[in-house]
């Protein structure tokens, strides 16, 4: 019974329950579990798991291009993810060329490479092991130049270092010259434009990650136009477990995925006892109004 | 309005009171830049609440500086090393001296000229000249994009439905490929049988289309399913942030 409504039924109540107790109720779905760092066991999928063989299958050496394709309102989905690559990458000794898109994902090279390379891996060398070449404008466009060559849009590194004079650079010509692209982000420019104009017509693997909200519309693209995809924080969560499978040291570093798993699992449980909820006081409530509307003998 | 500026003050003032104080929590961070981080993520998140003064402000914050990075990030990377630097090479030699002494490559006056027409749009006089460089644009887009899409995602797409529907792997049958096989193609047939509206959807052709339909509400389904699955992790996110980096409650 409704206090305010005597007349209003238990399932009338719930029909209109007012939104914010909702999202009360996700807070402290995500909250609780965030506090007692629950967390999920993740086994990688043939989806992520292409991902991680193909970078483990990598000679020493290989040209990997990373392209960073988002923005600071993704981060919290798509940096696991260039954490766990970039780890994966340092630890084959992959030469890791980082370039960006988006604009936002000038800053975000930046970041990575601060976090996970200079502290992680303090020998790599910049401009041996690793390269920022920054941002350029140009979405598609920009992609479908350096398909032929290279070094007409980047004629400097983000440092501001002629493009030569970048040790890794030397026998770059153009996209060909890469034994891997991995696009991160899932937007627009992102792994599609990398497929659409840099994979098929290079005939150059491409793989990546996305965001949950664009990874459905890259799933046709798997497995022929792409390797492998790592959708959503899911993504992230598996292929984080797989590193860790294969380089158990990693255990002990840093697994926001991972982490993160527990309270989606919990906020998802909510979500779907609302869904469930709602479902039946939807259906309670039409059964009734088709019942009074005989009774009104509106239906005869 | 008035009121509005009042609670936003008040509460800036209050942020900043707790800032000063450090909240008499140890772990508690004493980064200005992670407080001005916290305050803004609950501004924002208050709008879940109702529409008040504090995510106007964020909000408003939110699409200035955004604006303001994209010009700037527009000039510094993509102007100046690839315009300007091109055109006249010793202007850049404060910024980018490893570029300054290649010699002037002038055939960019005609980007340059295409820019300059776009900004035309500005002016009350003549914003028709803008048109022009819009032209150039949508037809190279126009152009480019065509020979790609039909190649990858038309061409491409049937020649990725066009699998085996029974596998075969280590010289046995594969329940599981030939399954998902069966899956895709009879997926992609009902989906197109869907959306052909020259025949009446009628008989086994009406079958077809109703399981079209079906495959259609279960994509959407696991669309918004994702959709979900990408919300809550900023949510995730966020949390983490307030009570990770802000509060120094997890470990």
């Amino acid at each position: 019974m409704n206090p305010d409504n005597p007349k209003m039924g238990f399932f009338e109540t719930i029909a209109n329950i007012d939104r914010r107790v909702i999202f009360l109720f996700i807070g402290f779905a995500v909250i609780i579990p965030v506090l007692l760092s629950f967390s999920c066991t993740e086994e990688a999928t043939p989806i992520v798991q292409a991902v991680y063989d193909e970078i483990e299958s990598l000679p020493e050496g290989s040209k990997v291009l990373i392209s960073f394709d988002y923005g600071p309102s993704t981060v919290p989905e798509v940096q696991p993810m260039i954490d766990a690559l970039l780890r994966h990458s340092c630890e084959k000794n992959l030469k890791m060329y980082m370039m960006a898109l988006w604009g936002t994902g000038h800053n975000l090279i930046s970041e990575s490479m601060q976090d996970i390379i200079e502290k992680e891996f303090p020998h790599k060398i910049y401009g041996v092991d690793y390269v920022n070449l920054g941002y350029k404008a140009g979405n598609q466009g920009l992609i479908n130049v350096i398909l032929t060559d290279m070094k007409k849009m980047y004629t400097t590194d983000a440092r501001g270092s002629e493009i030569d004079a970048v040790p890794m650079m030397v026998d770059i010509r153009n996209l060909k010259s890469f034994d891997l692209i991995l696009s991160m982000g899932g937007g627009f420019p992102g792994i599609k434009e990398w497929v659409l104009f840099g994979g098929d017509p290079g005939n150059i693997p491409v793989a990546g990650g996305a965001t949950a909200v664009s990874a459905p519309l890259l799933y046709p693209y798997y497995p022929r136009q792409l390797l492998g995809l790592l959708g959503g924080i899911k993504g992230a969560a598996e292929y984080e477990s797989a590193l860790i499978k294969g380089y158990p040291k990693f255990k002990t570093h840093s697994h926001p995925a991972i982490d993160m798993m527990g309270p989606q699992t919990v906020a998802h449980i909510v979500i779907v006892f609302f869904i469930v909820i709602g479902n039946i006081t939807f259906f309670i409530g039409r059964k009734r109004e088709e019942g009074e509307k005989r009774e009104g003998g509106v239906i005869k | 309005m008035r009121k509005d500026l009042v609670w936003l003050f008040a509460g800036i003032l209050f942020f900043g009171l707790l800032y000063l104080l450090n909240w008499g929590v140890k772990a508690i961070s004493t980064d200005l830049l992670v407080w001005i981080g916290a305050f803004l993520t609950l501004a924002i998140l208050s709008f879940l609440y109702q529409d008040n003064a504090f995510y106007k402000f964020a909000e408003h914050l939110f699409v200035g500086v955004s604006a303001a990075y994209w010009m700037c990030m527009g000039f510094w990377n993509t102007l100046v090393p690839n315009l300007i630097a091109k055109l006249h090479p010793p202007i850049v030699k404060g910024v980018l001296p490893a570029i300054a002494e290649k010699p002037p490559e002038y055939w960019y006056i005609i980007p340059a000229a295409l820019g300059i027409m776009f900004l035309m749009r500005l002016s009350p006089k003549a914003p028709w000249i803008s048109r022009w460089a819009l032209a150039f644009i949508v037809g190279t887009t126009t152009g480019l994009n065509l020979v790609r899409y039909l190649r990858s995602d038309f061409l491409g797409q049937i020649k990725s439905t066009l699998i085996p529907v029974i596998v075969v792997e280590n010289g046995s049958l594969s329940v599981g490929g030939s399954f998902s096989n069966i899956v895709i193609v009879v997926g992609v047939l009902c989906g197109l049988i869907y959306f052909f509206f020259s025949k009446e959807h009628k008989g086994l052709f009406g079958v077809a289309s109703r399981v079209g339909i079906y495959i259609l509400m279960i994509t959407f389904g696991a669309s918004f399913g994702y959709t979900v699955m990408a919300r809550i992790s900023l949510l995730v996110g966020r949390m983490r942030f307030l009570l990770g980096d802000w509060m120094g409650l997890l470990q």
